[in-house]
């Protein structure tokens, strides 16, 4: 067992377990692990800790040793005595974790005796309890970022967390890169300051930079009454000097045991079915006790789940698990999880998290993992002790993902961390606070803004940008004063916020939290029978209205691995019907979730330049290769390659950056803007996780022989200047990002079941609410957030102009006369992924056609 | 471009009649009737925005400025003798009371030296307080009656607003959902003009009883032009 444990701090005296702890690991033949007793020993010296483990590591016991320990050691409360707050908040990002972890806490309480009470509270939570757990807090309380954010928002917040301890955070690294993340630093940051004693612990699977998630735990900026910061400090050395957690490293665990599915079926070039494979993952099911397979898509989850019952004459127990499921069907797969009933769970990332469930031997990867940190985590779900290895298969579902599982799976070995910077606290996110903070009680805006740069993500806030937050939640911000009337927070005489009226706060409450997710409509059978067919039976699950609307009445597609005919749609609610033996029309397929991450792209890149290591690639794939490089070329690991070749009418440029779909979207978008203007006539263009593919009219390989443009000019940094402004204008991704920001800093309500009844008529899009305030008001603070979220998330743009510069004078052009090997798998896309990401004109003329058809058949 | 221009360009607008009625079908959402120089514009819901400010929504407060720099595009476009305006004006009974200065004399100034009526709606029944025009609950023009809310029944000459008529098309796997004019040649249900009205779907239960659907035309409307789609293109949702 390589269990060794380093402890950054001053290293205090190592903790004892006090009796019933020291009896339950004894009479077990167990030891407490050096790190438990090392964060012990932390916590007891008044330290937040980070606690960095693989899983398997006995990270949720060490966790919430401080709070047993402690709680161990009080009197258990009588009844008619005062008063007792909650002791220790733990929160996960999923529910689903938070009820596993009650039942695996549950566990060594009840062996010990320990007086402890653990509850949930999570949306799922009655009202009855939640009502019952304010006036009797249990003593360590399980929820969610969310729950946190109501709870702080209540007017006896103050009373609720009087008594707080410890606050204990699992999987901290996932929950930090998200709004999510920001939402609970805020939330901490006023815990905080009701008890300045508080202490926090996090846990943590291995991350790239342990030091933001150090800071992230405690308060930055600390107020050193009235004592300006030295000017002899250095911006830079700011970091270096904010205050840190503790850290507990725990390294390795056994080395796990990975490898790529080594079929003798032929690898497709493109798609992301991996139907090819079927075989073989369902012979590896039936060799293993229990299997978990992970796929990045719903419906890619589907589709698996589909073609393994297709080939499962053994009649294998295997269920399917993702976050569009019916609440009951999930509960009931992860019951038989439990229970080790089932062979195999096809899951999307709503497993993705430390849940630990059943006796998983094996874990199956379909598709690329896009990310060695997200394989590292996903692996690590098999075999739940550290000291054996986990065993995973991945399966590439075409040539590129090969090259990509062999890059994921040498990083892995070498434990490359690739986990995505943590970027600035979202503006969107603070107005929600804000107006959370005034519901609890009135604030006065210098102090709540000292409190809110207390929050690593927000420490370098400035004064004003937050008051002009603050003016939005009151008044809307516009620079068209006209609105102070009707403000939803108002300055009391003293010269605190308060809320204005108590309709805000039942507003707040319905509208917090960070998630938006696509509008989505009830899936649920038609209930036969005569008259209108359209009666509601069983409720299957939610799906995604922009799904629906790409189908038809008669349509048959997967859900909840079944072939289902769409029936009709009413309000907010699809019905369906069994279409048993029939094809499914296979959905189309969204892309996958996460972009191939900086760090893969650049060891597939350097896999590429480097034929000796083709040797790790299955046969046909290295063979694939090196007809590339006879016909073409092969890119050297920091150059762009650049083919051009006619094919039908048509003129194509496919370039080969590897930096991922959303990247690659929006360099298309920027280049085929400049091809316009050089008058190439480009006509679309496709982009895929390794490669960019443009259609054109003109000639572009002649072109750009003839430096009409160069090429060079065509990829100059430049381009992320007005070309980029002037798209992202009218984009339909920022108008997608405007209204997730939107709807986070409260500016529209979300949409809750049952008041859609209203009509679509009733409520303001928007789309149209984008529109109005870009023309009238550009420079407000709500399009300064959208302009930002779209810029690190949809839009990729760091990491396209890191390539652009990376490229610089480095781009390898060849013209050549036909389709190259390479370029193959985009061409295949093209007629299967959007066109393009834009939809105004181009949706027009689709039109325009239509109406020649239409007036046809009229 | 003048009005002339627009009425000599009716390949790209869908000019056709109704009841006998020329009209011009205008992609901005406006119908134009040349014979009675009569221009019909729809549920304009000025004041959307403090409407619902005052229930805690704090919308931009543009949309007001928006809709009228629209209309008065429009407006100048044809020049028209007269303007109906086919009720839902406001988007609530003391819009007009709330409507800024500014935007009080833009309307003044839109609505001098032509004939301004006024429909009454469900959103504003009552006569708009201080504006200029007339305020009725229908009109009658030659064969044509205007009225806000299509009445009950196939009906020949009716111009109606009300429902904020939309379409949508699916074509080779994807969605354009677009407002539109609707009309079997019989009545015509116009779009909603205001900068924050939402759209009803044509195939809603609503539009049932109102059109001979065998002859139904949806006119959605595109940048440049409108497109005329049949009901077996169209779509719910």
């Amino acid at each position: 067992m390589t269990d060794q444990t380093s402890i950054e701090t001053a290293r205090s005296a190592p903790a004892a377990l006090p009796e019933p702890f020291e009896k339950w690991f004894a009479e077990r033949g167990w030891t407490p692990r050096p790190h438990q007793l090392d964060l012990l020993a932390s916590a007891k010296a008044g330290r937040s800790v980070l606690l960095i483990a693989p899983t398997g590591a006995g990270k949720t016991l060490a966790g919430f040793l401080p709070s047993l320990t402690e709680l161990a050691a009080r009197a258990k409360r009588r009844p008619g005595e005062a008063y007792r707050g909650v002791h220790t908040l733990y929160i996960s990002p999923l529910k689903a974790l938070a009820v596993d972890i009650e039942r695996n806490l549950a566990k060594p309480v009840a062996e010990m005796g320990l007086p402890v009470a653990i509850e949930t509270r999570t949306g799922d939570t009655p009202p009855h309890k939640r009502q019952r757990q304010k006036l009797a807090p249990p003593d360590i309380l399980l929820t969610t970022p969310e729950q946190l954010a109501l709870l702080l928002a209540s007017s006896d917040a103050r009373r609720f967390f009087a008594d707080l301890r410890y606050v204990v955070l699992d999987e901290l690294h996932s929950l930090v890169t998200s709004k999510r993340g920001h939402l609970l630093a805020l939330g901490l940051a006023r815990l905080r300051r009701y008890v300045p004693g508080l202490q926090a612990v996090g846990l943590s699977a291995t991350v790239a930079e342990p030091d933001e998630l150090r800071r992230w735990l405690v308060g930055q900026n600390p107020h050193d009454a009235g004592i300006a910061s030295p000017p002899s400090v250095l911006p830079d050395s700011q970091h270096a000097t904010a205050p840190m957690a503790d850290i507990i490293t725990v390294a390795g665990g056994a080395k796990p045991h990975i490898t790529i599915l080594d079929s003798v079926e032929r690898v497709p070039w493109a798609g992301h079915s991996a139907r090819y494979a079927i075989p073989d993952v369902y012979e590896a099911i039936r060799r293993h006790r229990t299997t978990l397979l992970f796929v990045n898509t719903r419906s890619q989850a589907e589709m698996l789940f589909q073609e393994l019952w297709r080939v499962n004459e053994d009649g294998l127990p295997i269920a399917l698990h993702h976050g569009s499921l019916d609440v009951a069907q999930r509960r009931r797969v992860e019951k038989a999880m439990e229970t080790n009933s089932l062979r195999a769970i096809v899951a999307t990332s709503t497993l993705d998290l430390g849940i630990d469930w059943g006796d998983v031997d094996l874990v199956v990867h379909v598709g690329a993992p896009k990310g060695a940190s997200r394989l590292a985590q996903r692996i690590g779900r098999s075999n739940h002790r550290m000291d054996e290895p986990s065993r995973a298969i991945l399966v590439p579902a075409n040539r590129f993902e090969v090259l990509e599982c062999r890059a994921a799976l040498e990083a892995n070995y070498l434990g490359a961390q690739d986990t995505p910077p943590l970027v600035d606290g979202a503006l969107d996110v603070l107005a929600q606070h804000v107006l959370g903070a005034a519901c609890a009680e009135p604030f006065d805006a210098d102090d709540l803004f000292e409190e809110v740069r207390s929050a690593a993500p927000y420490a370098s806030l400035d004064r004003d940008t937050f008051g002009r937050i603050v003016d939005f939640v009151a008044t809307g911000g516009y620079a068209l004063r006209s609105y102070e009337r009707y403000a939803r927070i108002k300055k009391t005489k003293e010269g605190k916020w308060r809320v204005a009226h108590p309709r805000v706060a039942q507003q707040y409450r319905l509208n917090v939290g960070t998630i938006v997710e696509a509008p989505y409509l009830t899936l649920r059978y038609a209930r036969a029978g005569r008259g209108t067919p359209l009666r509601g039976g069983p409720v299957l699950g939610k799906i995604e209205e922009g799904f629906l609307e790409s189908i038809a009445p008669g349509d048959t597609f997967l859900f909840a691995g079944k072939v289902l005919r769409l029936e009709g749609i009413r309000e907010t609610e699809a019905f369906v019907s069994n279409a048993t033996g029939q094809d499914a029309r296979v959905p189309v397929y969204a892309g996958g979730k996460f972009p191939l991450s900086t760090y893969l792209a650049s060891q597939v890149r350097a896999m590429l330049a480097d034929p000796a290591r083709w040797q790790a690639l299955p046969e046909q794939v290295a063979d694939w290769l090196r007809v590339q490089r006879d016909k073409s070329v092969l890119p050297s690991r920091d150059s762009l390659l650049v083919e051009t070749f006619p094919r039908g009418s048509r003129f194509y440029m496919v370039a080969y950056p590897f930096e991922g779909r959303l990247a690659h979207q929006t360099a298309g978008m920027l280049l085929t803007r400049r091809l316009e203007r050089a008058g190439a006539h480009p006509l679309g263009f496709v982009a895929t996780d390794y490669s960019l593919g443009i259609w054109a009219l003109g000639d572009l390989g002649a072109l750009f022989k003839a430096g009409k443009p160069s090429l060079d000019a065509l990829f100059d940094e430049d381009m992320l200047g007005d070309d980029l402004d002037a798209w992202l204008a009218d984009s339909y991704l920022l108008k997608r990002t405007f209204r997730n920001c939107a709807i986070i800093a409260g500016l529209i309500e979300r949409r809750h079941p049952g008041k859609e009844k209203t009509g679509r008529q009733m409520t303001v899009s928007a789309d149209l609410i984008y529109d109005v305030l870009r023309t009238h008001e550009p420079d407000h603070i709500l399009l300064r957030a959208t302009r930002a979220d779209a810029a690190t998330g949809l839009l990729d743009v760091r990491r396209l102009g890191e390539m652009l510069s990376r490229i610089r004078g480095r781009i390898m052009h060849r013209d050549l006369e036909q389709i190259s090997p390479l370029a193959v798998p985009i061409m295949l896309e093209i007629g299967k992924e959007r066109v393009n990401g834009d939809a105004g004109e181009m949706l027009l003329s689709e039109a325009a056609d239509l109406v020649e058809e239409a007036m046809g058949e009229a | 471009m003048t009005a002339l221009a627009v009425i000599r360009d009716a390949g790209s607008r869908a000019g056709f009649t109704l009841a006998g009625e020329r009209v011009v079908c205008d992609e901005r959402g406006v119908l134009f009737f040349p014979d009675a120089s009569l221009l019909a514009v729809s549920d304009l819901h000025l004041e959307k925005g403090s409407s619902f400010a005052r229930r805690g929504a704090l919308l931009p407060p543009y949309d007001t400025a928006a809709t009228l720099v629209r209309l008065q595009a429009v407006i100048a476009d044809y020049e028209p003798r007269r303007v109906v305006s086919l009720g839902d004006s406001f988007h609530d009974g003391g819009g007009a009371e709330r409507l800024p200065e500014v935007f009080r004399l833009q309307v003044e100034a839109m609505a001098a030296g032509r004939d301004w009526f006024w429909v009454a709606g469900n959103h504003d029944p009552e006569a708009p307080a201080g504006l200029p025009g007339e305020s009725v609950r229908a009109l009658q023009v030659g064969a044509l009656s205007f009225r806000h809310e299509p009445s009950a029944g196939a009906l020949d000459g009716e111009v109606a607003g009300h429902l904020h008529p939309c379409a949508r098309i699916v074509r080779r796997g994807r969605s354009v959902r677009r407002r539109c004019f609707a009309s079997d040649g019989h009545r015509i249900v116009m779009p909603a003009f205001g900068s924050y009205t939402g759209s009803l779907n044509v195939l809603d239960r609503a539009y049932a009883a109102l059109f001979r659907w065998e002859r139904f035309f949806a006119y959605m409307l595109g940048r440049d032009r409108v497109f005329a789609i049949a009901r077996p293109m169209l779509r719910p949702g």
